[in-house]
């Protein structure tokens, strides 16, 4: 995923008579024209209404009625919200880092040729991947249990008292432990395919100058997968502040350590779906939505300038 | 999103993008220079395999548990008696087997769900790739965009609107969003700036075949290993999602597996709900191993597909 040829987007190629082409010019949108009209109903469509939506107000008394930007307004000094924000703020500086440096560590090291059981063990860590966020939640759940959980276990069996993973001060490394485990192994795959493209005689070329395998690591093969990179911090961005599954699914065990406003998304369900509060759920909904875009962009920007 | 564009080529020369077909089969190194075998790196993989592993293994021990067996015995060891098959029985009979219409409903959304995204996203991808058309770098812009937009921000928006229509509590409310995989377009069209030489798209055109023909006999054979990534990719997402039929469905008999499981844990927390972690965690492991199949069974064309996605020289 490291390249994409920019004349496929620019469009005219240079094979075939102008007047051919002219004719053909249409034909793609029969091809894309089945995305497109979807897309725009699945996507563009709520996009607009939620927009809509933002800037209404539903009272008991009263009705329906135009407040502008009032609700936005709301949003920004709703502590509630951004007590969200702070936390998948936090998930983000903590887990995304630790997640993508073991997932580059293990992709290096398959790519080193210098481990025993590669296939297998490319494959084993993969695996979690194809487990659902709700199963694996789950899982973990009663995994962290000290009733019957291997917690539990490890305490029973050694006399100790670990601390408690579905506390509140631990709750959210329980669930990036969680999130960790579902993707660690997703990301190792894109940088590896990303590696493995490397032309392999600039290894060839480093070696005989001398160059050791760090120095082959920093100055080769880092830089030639910047795209993977740039593009998996960015899913993942997306991933933490879309934070969901995982607390959702966890807070009947911890129902004290999670709030039903425990992240942005969160927040955004349980004041549409519990409090009927569509108008103000959408303008949290776009908020957030905004504050992912602008960071996404701004590693984007960062992360393809540098050295580029 | 422009950074799926840009190129990280600093090595490369900037190939004309005109050459096609032989790059796909990824150019396996030579072997001669071979670097030693590491143990020290194997072990430190090793324990990452472990975090891998033992809490599917955790759940696979589990599963063979009676619910007093579950609380009474070590995690990572086998209990007295082994009441897996029990297990299994009692979670397709459990309230009037309402597990088995969860499975048909997931298996109902994943090949039309899926099956449809993958369909919509190889067309497009064909059509990205392979044909100049007005509104082309729109069309692109947009999409791309649309990848930073968090799809649970799109969700209560999208629930109001099908509920006006009348499509919530039914298949189509799951159904008509999973339609689109904005990152299966986006690999599709990758792939097939490479899988298909415009060439041969030429000379089908020469023989007098139309456009449907030649997608159909000449490209879509050609697109097959992206396919299969694209369509396990989906069907992934399809099968794990949770929190679209979570808000679009009330009624038990249209749960997928996931929003199913979810309930049935649930039941344990509430007043007077009975306690089935054991089935909780069988269905857990039922829900879980086709798909582990599926990715071990079709290992070859995944990986060569995902490969081939971030084949660009």
């Amino acid at each position: 995923m490291t390249t994409l040829q920019p004349s496929a987007a620019t469009g005219p190629r240079p094979a075939g008579p102008p007047a051919r082409r002219a004719r053909r010019s249409w034909t793609g949108w029969g091809f894309i024209g089945p995305f497109v009209l979807v897309f725009a109903l699945v996507f563009l469509a709520p996009l607009g209404y939620s927009i809509y939506l933002s800037l209404f107000r539903t009272q008991l008394i009263g009705g329906t009625t135009f407040v502008g930007l009032d609700n936005y307004q709301q949003a920004l000094q709703d502590s509630q919200f951004w007590g969200g924000v702070g936390r998948v703020g936090l998930f983000l500086l903590i887990q995304v880092p630790i997640m993508l440096g073991l997932a580059l560590l293990i992709a290096l090291a398959l790519d080193s040729g210098r481990l025993y059981g590669k296939d297998f063990f490319r494959i084993s860590v993969f695996l979690p991947y194809a487990v659902p966020a709700v199963v694996a939640s789950l899982m973990w759940g009663f995994i962290y249990g000290t009733r019957f959980g291997l917690v539990g276990d490890i305490n029973d069996a050694f006399g100790v008292k670990l601390p408690d993973p579905l506390s509140s001060d631990l709750i959210l490394a329980s669930i990036g432990n969680i999130v960790t485990w579902e993707f660690v192994g997703y990301n190792m795959l894109i940088f590896y395919a990303a590696l493995r493209v490397v032309p392999h005689s600039l290894y060839e070329a480093a070696e005989i100058d001398g160059a050791g395998q760090w120095r082959v690591i920093s100055a080769i093969k880092l830089p030639a997968i910047r795209g993977a990179l740039v593009i998996a911090t960015i899913f993942s961005i997306i991933g933490s502040f879309q934070l969901f599954n995982e607390p959702a699914i966890l807070q009947k065990l911890a129902p004290n350590a999670i709030t039903t406003d425990y992240t942005p998304n969160y927040y955004t369900y349980s004041l549409s779906f519990s409090g009927q509060q569509h108008n103000y759920s959408a303008t949290v909904a776009i908020v957030m939505g905004v504050i992912t875009m602008i960071v996404a962009y701004v590693v984007q920007l960062r992360g393809m300038r540098k050295g580029a | 999103m422009t950074g799926l564009s840009t190129t990280t080529a600093a090595s490369r020369p900037a190939a004309p993008p005109k050459s096609p077909a032989p790059r796909l089969r990824a150019p396996r190194r030579h072997t001669p220079g071979r670097p030693k075998r590491s143990v020290l790196l194997t072990v430190l993989t090793v324990v990452v395999l472990l975090y891998s592993l033992v809490p599917l293994l955790w759940l696979l021990i589990s599963a063979t548990k009676t619910q007093q067996g579950l609380a009474g015995s070590f995690g990572l060891w086998f209990d007295g008696d082994f009441a897996l098959w029990d297990n299994i029985t009692q979670t397709f009979t459990y309230q009037d087997g309402v597990f088995g219409r969860w499975l048909l409903n997931t298996l109902l959304y994943v090949v039309v769900g899926a099956g449809g995204a993958t369909f919509l996203a190889v067309l497009g991808g064909y059509a990205l790739a392979k044909f100049p058309f007005p509104g082309k770098r729109a069309v692109f812009a947009v999409v791309i965009g649309a990848v930073a937009v968090p799809t649970t921000a799109l969700a209560v928006p999208t629930f109001l609107m099908f509920s006006k229509i009348g499509l919530t509590d039914t298949p189509w409310a799951v159904i008509i969003p999973s339609l689109i995989s904005p990152f299966g377009l986006y690999l599709m069209w990758v792939f097939a700036v490479e899988a298909i030489p415009t060439e041969l798209m030429e000379a089908a055109r020469i023989d007098g075949a139309g456009e449907v023909r030649t997608f159909f006999q000449v490209a879509l054979p050609l697109l097959a290993p992206g396919t299969v990534t694209v369509l396990l990719f989906t069907t992934v997402a399809t099968w794990n999602n949770y929190f679209l039929p979570l808000i679009m469905l009330k009624d038990p008999d249209w749960y997928p597996l996931t929003v199913g499981l979810d309930a049935w844990n649930k039941q344990a927390y509430a007043a007077g709900g009975e306690v089935v972690f054991n089935l909780v965690i069988t269905g857990s492991l039922i829900t879980i191993v086709p798909l582990i199949a599926a990715f071990l069974l079709l290992q070859k064309y995944w990986q060569s597909g995902l490969a081939a996605g971030s084949v660009k020289e």
